[in-house]
């Protein structure tokens, strides 16, 4: 069974159709790109699976279990984790806290424990503050833990926050636009992080991604959409070879 | 039947000099995003313009007023330039605070040299009509219309001018509008000047209808005013006038039809019901989100 | 060289103003950091505080100032919880005090025999709080789906409904208010509760429920999509602010002795305003600091006669203007923080250190 169904999909603003029947079946450890130029409905794509957007039609299943109509934080705590497309760190919070607050799912003491710090509080805080810390290691971010989020460069702010959307122990992690701003370099560093936290904490990853040579060097399958349409899907290479999707982007942004 | 004439009357009265003042609100706060908690003040303030220049001046009428909304405007400008401007990139609650604190400065400012309510003298020779059993009052009909002018004028300065056009633009987009030559200061000075000027023309007009004034009296009608604003949706000018004439139509209905202090708690609990209803106010639109 | 004709502290030399005010801001430093102050401070106030009216240390008249000092610290600092940590814009914090106030005035006056009242003291304020809980949790149920602005108008209006509410109860005196009040609020228990809130708010914010609240202040989206569930925590935060904006009320009248619909209207609730943002939004120091420095100056300015009024708003302006976020601004005295939250990092290192067997660095 697929990790992630979405079947129909359609999302109306106002009278303008921003997403129309858009279909994705995501296997377990797959990572799928979606690719499209400005305004294709990439992002509007990631706000419906997320539940910040209640799609107007068609259904989204999580390993069977239907998103649509749910919060965004009980579809987070499903198991969907994501990043965004202009960096939305807690920027006044220090880096520990960023992390921390990820873990408010998996709390296990009541608020009452928490305005006396008495049963499990104590315990619990430690825990996870000690877990939030390790993956901070894990990012190489433990040195900036006291700074506040809004302090770090501009690199280590993205790192900051996909470790906070795996801080939320997800299954499916959907990445907006990590490449954005970097340099080719950088690029070629992203790839390998990518593939290496896809790897780690045994991830599906879904992405979106202006920047083809990112694209074209990780994802496994592409869905390339315009204007709302899924206009293209398949394999890289196929991608690349599609007229149509050459079309759409006038040139714009291809990797000729 | 002529009781409900005679009321609806007084609504368009109260409804007039609400609209008046909520327009200062939404005007600045359209411009700048930025509720100037001190206007209900600056509309205390030109109540007392208006007994200084009737009463220690001996000025009739209509010099009255331009005294009282000249002064008051040149007062709304100072303010924004010594109080706001240096907060304009601040934490917006500072700014929220700062006129609070702006206020508070007015209200006891003015209690130093006015400890005791104050008479207004009739400025305005009252005759009273009676048609078909509803009275009418030239001083009603000269506030009604007087404020429905300058809100007429206010609509046209706002819609047909550039100065009007470089407000909307700002309000549009603070930061890119004045990289295209539109000079912002001179225009929210301008915004200071009109919204503050028009609460003066309130401040006038409801000491001349309810002639008791005192240095406390800006805040529950500020806070009245600004409601209207919300109700008709904050920001939008045409949404003020609309907010205030309702805000004035409740008041009153209620004092007329049920026990005179369940008019405040209805007027609120509307309020309440309609933000259900309308999040963003009856002719507001919600700012999306960018997510 | 680039042109610099601004002295540098080097090049001039310390002047004795400068020198004294780099020692006063170590002194300040050293109290800030010092975590045993926290214990000595608590056993400290909490002996004072019974000493005090007993031997009659000072007058009546300042431990009057000290009790309205406690309250105003409850009051800000649980309006702090809001407007500061959860980023929103309540303006009607007058209404829960109210609330409170007149659920325990009603208790001392027309509920429990009179001789009773001082024994059953404590479980009136709390039923204040309680009271005043209640009607908080209400009012979050707004905060659910309007935010700013609205939420704002929404707190506003709850503060005139609930002035207007009582305006209209015939049975608890309508605007003419309750008279007569015993005045039960002593040192040693406005030092308690002051106490009391000071912790429990604290603790609240140092737990993850809190930090919750903190991110739905940096970008509410983002922390629901984090799994927070900002409904709840937005419910924890706002039936917690209004409890000890109750227990406030209900301190403050059984210190004034009478209150009527008037003394809650939405000029006290501006006071609380004030005294949250002059101290620092984000900041249980700064709250307690705001409140402190508030009251006291109110007081220390009696001799301005009126003129007092008008040098207070003048130096909030003066102050938002040149420190827009307050004294304390979402910054913390060393000594409020947990201990172990403090140090977690220091700990964690400690940790690796012992687990590795080698230092990180």
């Amino acid at each position: 069974m697929a990790l992630l169904r979405a079947e129909h999909v359609t999302h109306y603003f106002g009278g303008l159709c921003a997403v129309s029947d858009f279909n994705l079946d995501l296997e377990q450890g797959e990572l799928v790109g979606i690719i499209g130029p400005n305004g294709a409905g990439k992002t509007t794509v990631f706000n419906l699976i997320t539940g910040v957007y209640k799609a107007s039609e068609g259904s989204i299943q999580l390993n069977g279990q239907e998103l649509v109509g749910r919060k965004p934080n009980a579809i987070t705590q499903m198991g969907i984790a994501r990043t965004f497309q202009n960096i939305r760190l807690f920027k006044d919070l220090t880096v520990m806290d960023n992390v921390r607050i990820a873990y408010y799912n998996g709390l296990k003491y009541s608020p009452w424990e928490s305005l006396l710090h008495i049963g499990r509080y104590r315990a619990q805080e430690e825990l996870y503050t000690n877990k939030a810390l390790d993956l901070l290691e894990f990012f190489k971010l433990d040195q900036f833990a006291d700074e506040l989020a809004k302090n770090l460069p501009y690199g280590s702010q993205r790192r900051l926050e996909i470790a906070r959307a795996l801080a939320t122990g997800p299954k499916l992690l959907l990445l907006d636009e990590p490449a954005a701003g970097m340099n080719p370099r950088e690029i070629e560093q992203l790839m390998e992080f990518i593939l290496w936290i896809r790897k780690e904490f045994s991830l599906t990853i879904l992405l979106i991604e202006h920047q083809m040579r990112l694209v074209m060097g990780i994802c496994e399958r592409l869905k390339v959409l315009d204007f709302g349409a899924t206009i293209a899907e398949g394999l890289p290479a196929e991608i690349r070879a599609n007229p149509k999707v050459l079309e759409a982007y006038l040139g714009e942004g291809g990797d000729q | 039947m002529t009781y409900f004439f005679q009321q609806s009357l007084n609504a368009l009265q109260l409804g007039s000099i609400y609209a008046l003042i909520a327009l200062g609100y939404t005007m600045v706060y359209g411009i700048l995003t930025m509720i100037n908690f001190a206007h209900g003040d600056l509309f205390m303030v030109g109540a007392f313009f208006t007994f200084i220049a009737a009463v220690l001046l001996g000025l009739p009428f209509v010099p009255t007023l331009l005294v009282s909304m000249i002064g008051v405007a040149l007062l709304g400008v100072l303010i924004e330039r010594v109080a706001y401007r240096p907060l304009r990139n601040a934490p917006r609650v500072s700014a929220v605070i700062t006129a609070l604190g702006v206020g508070l400065f007015l209200e006891n400012f003015t209690l130093v040299f006015y400890p005791y309510p104050q008479h207004i003298p009739q400025l305005i020779q009252n005759t009273t009509w009676n048609i078909a059993g509803v009275s009418i009052s030239s001083l009603q009909i000269i506030i009604i219309l007087l404020s429905v002018g300058m809100m007429i004028m206010l609509d046209l300065i706002v819609r047909k001018t550039m100065v009007g056009m470089a407000m909307r633009a700002i309000s549009w987009d603070k930061a890119i509008i004045p990289l295209m030559g539109v000079p912002l200061n001179l225009i929210v000075s301008a915004t200071f000047a009109l919204g503050t000027g028009l609460g003066a023309a309130a401040g006038t007009m409801y000491a001349l209808a309810f002639p008791v004034i005192d240095p406390y009296m800006g805040i529950l009608i500020g806070w009245k005013a600004f409601i209207s604003a919300v109700v008709g949706g904050i920001g939008n000018i045409r949404g003020a006038m609309i907010g205030g004439f309702i805000l004035g139509t409740v008041e009153i209905m209620v004092a007329a039809f049920l026990p005179s202090t369940y008019r405040d708690f209805v007027a609120f609990a509307l309020l309440l019901v309609l933000l259900i209803f309308r999040p963003y106010g009856i002719l507001g639109k919600p700012r999306p989100q960018k997510v | 060289m680039i042109m610099d004709n601004t002295p540098s502290s080097t090049s001039t030399p310390v002047s004795k103003g400068h020198a004294l005010l780099e020692r006063w801001k170590m002194r300040w430093d050293r109290i800030a950091n010092n975590r045993k102050i926290f214990p000595i401070v608590l056993a400290v106030g909490f002996i004072l505080s019974i000493l005090v009216p007993k031997f009659g240390l000072v007058n009546e008249y300042v431990q009057l100032v000290i009790i309205y000092i406690g309250i105003n610290i409850i009051l800000t600092t649980s309006l702090n919880l809001i407007n500061g940590y959860m980023g929103e814009f309540s303006v009607g914090h007058a209404g829960f005090m109210a609330v409170g106030a007149y659920v325990s005035a009603i208790f001392t006056t027309k509920l429990l025999p009179e001789n009773l009242e001082a024994i059953y003291f404590p479980l009136v304020v709390l039923a204040g709080g309680i009271g005043a809980a209640l009607i908080g949790l209400l009012v979050s149920v707004p905060s659910f789906k309007t935010r700013g602005d609205y939420l704002a108008i929404v707190t506003l209006a709850f503060n005139m409904i609930v002035k207007s509410v009582i305006e209209n109860i015939e049975v608890i005196g309508g605007p003419r208010g309750i008279p007569g009040i015993a005045k039960l609020t002593t040192l040693p228990w406005t030092f308690f509760w002051t106490v009391l809130a000071i912790l429990v708010i604290r603790n609240f914010v140092y737990s993850n429920y809190g930090r919750g609240v903190q991110a739905i202040r940096e970008d509410e989206i983002a922390s629901d999509l984090m799994g927070v569930n900002t409904n709840r925590v937005k419910l924890l935060a706002f039936t917690l602010s209004s409890f000890f904006a109750g227990v406030a009320g209900a301190l403050f009248a059984h210190v004034l002795q009478f209150i009527s619909p008037k003394v809650f209207d939405i000029i006290k609730s501006t006071d609380v305003l004030i005294m949250v943002y002059l101290g620092g939004i984000g900041s249980i120091t700064g709250s307690i600091l705001g409140a402190t420095v508030y009251t006291v100056l109110l007081e220390v300015l009696r001799p301005f006669g009126m003129w007092r009024m008008v040098l207070m708003p003048l130096m909030l302006v003066l102050l938002m203007i040149f420190r827009p976020r307050g004294i304390m601004g979402l910054r913390e005295f060393r000594w409020l923080i947990p201990g172990f939250d403090l140090y977690a990092l220091k700990y964690w290192r400690a940790k690796k250190e012992v687990s590795h067997g080698t230092p990180a660095s």
